[in-house]
């Protein structure tokens, strides 16, 4: 049993260990203190390689592979500008004018991995390293870079996320609808997922009945 | 049915030697695929050369539908993951929303869900050998023996939480009811009368030479590759991997007892029949040991909020060993009442992952067998 | 020798075929419905609502806060609100509910709306014989089919409805010392206010009159945040 090394550490190895990969630190508030790495899609197969084979780390366990759907979101934040208003006698006087921006953080999906090592057994409470990998947005570029190569155990999850949040893993060996059938169109586990109205099920004759009696889903 | 699509266009390019190639839709109404699972399997003569596993035909959407609900509404619908299995499932959400806000628990909750979790580990066990002899060949027998010993632990389940399989009994901090002295007497006594039944069992097949005919040599999984996919549970330790969740986490109370993690040699499909049952044996050990030293004092966390938790912005990942394998939840909190995401990572689903490499080259009847031995519920698989 | 292992197993299963006879914990099985096991006291089904009394309308013990029908996980709960009130065992005017309906085709039996109820108004029942031949209207229980009374809850689970009865009787009896005091401390107040002012004297009338009206009282049990 030996103490895994803490994210910022891990981030000085891997960076050290892979030239050219960068990797940002993603802090988590919450009590589990399960501090993740945000790698860059260039270098995630090599980092991943790196993470598995390194004789102290010996990450060979990628237990638990994700989407995750960010919405885009809107900020408004008031900030002081200085400005240069014209003055009543002609010259531009300096004035400081509050002014509301608004910024937009455009939404993203995030392939979220979790990795324990079944050689090292490290103590629990640094485990799991936690990595990420994010898609430039929600839209048409929702390419990342399959780790399937590296773990065999990706491959289902990774075709999970694939079929229900639509994030495509370049290099993935398989990469086929696997939950919802091959003819199914939209990505159901995303936030903005709207059900098609032509539902079968709401022919059905106790469609409308539970209609009356229980309230509308949330 | 992209396997007959594909046959067609080799008939219609006129390729040769398709007399040998014999594609199969095992499933999804199949008695020996334990539920609505599909195989896709392609056989040269009786010798599988393919084999896609198809599922899904059971999904739902577990995880959207806990994306909706409160954290504590999410509970009742864990035990429907594997439905043989809900006390194990319980306590792996509860132990993730334990992580993600922080909350302690009791020492008596502790040992009870150890109790629960060790007996429903045993079911699950019993279950399966009666499964997967039966998909041997060996009609009922051994499946109806296993049965009655599992009916008497859900028995003890329903008188502890009101239902035989879907107990909704975990909550975060603690437990729903507490356990009275009667019960904990019953369960004394059960735990006693058990291993009469292990040995018994052991007996009727152990020596059996068809057993070991069917089963030796049969659908061997390699460590090396059990471990890169990601296989969990008895199927990982009998490739011989040391690699047990109650001893690598030391998560509830696991470390005050004393019992030892069984380990295979050949990794085949009889030495993941009789991992189940020396974890039986092991889960017995435990049990005697849990009866004997519970404490006394609260059941649940008192400061905890069932209702309406909103745990901090931030992430958890919390596993147990279930009876199937690893089996966790990550969640993912924005500040409100409702999980922002929420994860199951579901053993039988990611054990799947190399029931191809396991059946090519054996025979269409063995690929029940090897099936039989990962120990899958469609529940789980699709979610 | 070959077939030994065999043979060793048909052993047993000679052994558990003629210890069916003599021992009880090799046949587990009953024949229902001819017979029947005696099921636990926690066994629960679906839910019911309890009254208190003999007249399911007025001692039904729903206050229509539409807690369980919030936090029921599939969503098979749906009450309207009463426009009107009545009063409750302490005396409290209360909502109540004007429909109550469970969809129980849709209900899981997980018990969360009897856990988070206040009230003490919705249990488990533990029939389990419910088919019935209307596959839609059938399955949806309105209020007269959920009221059962306190006597058959008791019956069902005597445990919990000891509990539940004792602590419903303490609540009711702490209702009533609290009304009496504050009719006590307001009539000592009116007397007070006659005495001290001549003018007084007309008020005394109307403080004697409010101390004899019920006193609205906050109900003992504030609702669990559990």
């Amino acid at each position: 049993m030996t103490a895994l090394p803490t994210a910022e550490d891990l981030k000085a190895q891997i960076e050290a260990g892979v030239p050219g990969a960068q990797v940002t630190v993603i802090p988590n508030a919450s009590p589990s203190a399960q501090h993740s790495l945000l790698l860059d899609h260039e270098h995630a197969p090599a980092v991943a390689l790196f993470l598995r084979d390194h004789p102290d780390l010996r990450l060979d366990l990628c237990t638990l592979v994700t989407g995750v759907d960010w919405l885009d979101t809107e900020t408004t934040e008031k900030i002081k500008v200085k400005k240069v208003v014209p003055g009543p006698v002609g010259a531009g006087i300096e004035q400081e004018v509050e002014e509301t921006r608004k910024t937009k953080i455009p939404g993203y999906l995030e392939a979220v991995y979790h990795l324990f090592s079944m050689e090292k057994k490290h103590d629990p409470p640094a485990m799991p390293v936690v990595l990420r990998l994010r898609t430039a947005n929600r839209i048409d570029q929702t390419h990342v870079p399959s780790l399937t190569p590296v773990w065999r155990s990706c491959e289902f999850q990774e075709r999970e996320a694939f079929d229900l949040y639509g994030i495509v893993f370049d290099g993935h060996p398989d990469l086929r609808r696997i939950l919802m059938w091959d003819g199914f169109e939209d990505y159901p586990m995303r936030k903005d997922y709207v059900p098609p109205a032509d539902d079968s099920l709401a022919s059905l004759p106790f469609a409308s009945l539970q209609r009356a009696s229980t309230k509308e889903a949330r | 049915m992209t396997g007959v699509a594909e046959l067609e266009r080799r008939v219609e390019a006129g390729e040769d030697g398709l007399g040998d190639i014999l594609e199969v839709s095992m499933g999804p109404h199949h008695p020996s695929t334990h539920g609505v699972f599909r195989m896709d399997v392609r056989l040269e003569g009786e010798k599988v050369v393919r084999l896609k596993p198809v599922f899904g035909y059971l999904h739902r959407n577990h995880e959207k539908i806990a994306e909706h609900g409160a954290y504590l509404a999410a509970i009742p619908y864990t035990d429907r993951l594997d439905y043989l299995n809900s006390m194990t499932n319980n306590w792996g959400y509860v132990l993730a929303v334990e992580k993600l806000a922080g909350i302690p628990v009791p020492e008596r909750a502790e040992y009870i869900r150890v109790i629960v979790a060790e007996l429903s580990r045993f079911q699950n066990h019993a279950g399966l050998v009666g499964f997967l002899l039966q998909d041997m060949g060996a009609s009922g027998t051994p499946l109806m023996y296993a049965f009655r010993e599992r009916e008497k632990i859900l028995d003890l389940f329903e008188s502890l939480s009101g239902a035989r399989m879907m107990c909704n009994y975990m909550r975060f901090g603690g437990l729903r009811v507490d356990c009275t002295p009667a019960w904990l007497e019953e369960v004394r006594q059960l735990v006693s009368g058990l291993p009469k039944f292990v040995d018994e069992f052991e007996a009727l097949l152990r020596g059996n030479e068809i057993l070991m005919a069917r089963t030796q040599g049969v659908g061997v999984l390699p460590r090396e590759l059990a471990i890169n996919a990601g296989v969990t549970g008895p199927m990982l330790r009998a490739s011989g991997v040391n690699y047990d969740i109650r001893k690598v986490d030391h998560y509830g109370v696991y470390d005050r007892f004393d019992f030892r993690v069984p380990l295979g040699d050949h990794g085949d499909v009889y030495d993941r029949y009789m991992m189940r049952i020396l974890e039986m044996r092991e889960s017995l050990k435990i049990l005697q040991q849990a009866v004997r030293d519970i404490p006394g004092g609260p059941i649940i966390d008192p400061k905890t909020r069932l209702r309406g938790l909103r745990p901090k912005a931030g992430e958890a990942y919390g596993r147990i060993e279930a009876p199937k394998g690893e089996l966790g939840f990550f969640l993912i909190s924005d500040g409100s009442t409702i999980p922002c995401r929420y994860r199951v990572r579901p053993p039988s689903m990611i054990n799947l992952t190399i029931l191809e490499d396991m059946c090519l080259g054996h025979n269409i009847a063995d690929v029940v067998v090897i099936l039989g031995s990962v120990d899958i519920v469609l529940g789980e698989v699709d979610r | 020798m070959f077939g030994e292992g065999i043979i060793q197993g048909l052993v047993e299963t000679a052994r558990n075929f003629f210890g069916s006879y003599v021992d009880k914990d090799r046949l587990v099985t009953v024949q229902y419905p001819e017979e029947r096991h005696q099921l636990p006291e926690a066994t629960r089904q679906f839910p019911f609502l309890l009254y208190d009394g003999a007249d399911p309308e007025a001692g039904l013990r729903c206050v229509s806060c539409q807690i369980c029908e919030k936090e029921c996980p599939p969503q098979c709960i749906h009450i309207e609100k009463s426009k009107d009130k009545k009063p409750d065992f302490v005396g409290k005017l209360q909502f109540y509910p004007a429909v109550f309906n469970i969809d129980v085709s849709t209900c899981m039996s997980c018990q969360i709306c009897v856990e988070v109820c206040p009230f003490d108004a919705i249990r488990m029942d533990n029939q389990f014989e419910l088919s019935t031949s209307n596959r839609f209207a059938g399955l949806l229980y309105t209020k007269p089919e959920l009221a059962k009374s306190n006597e058959y809850y008791r019956k069902i689970h005597p445990t919990e409805a000891a509990e539940c009865d004792e602590r419903r009787a303490k609540e009711a009896e702490e209702a009533k010392a609290k009304a009496a005091a504050a009719a006590a401390a307001s009539a000592a107040k009116a007397a007070q206010a006659a005495a001290t002012s001549p003018a007084g004297a007309a008020n005394g009338a109307s403080g004697n009159g409010t101390a004899s009206t019920p006193v609205e009282q906050p109900a003992g049990k504030k609702p669990v945040t559990q």
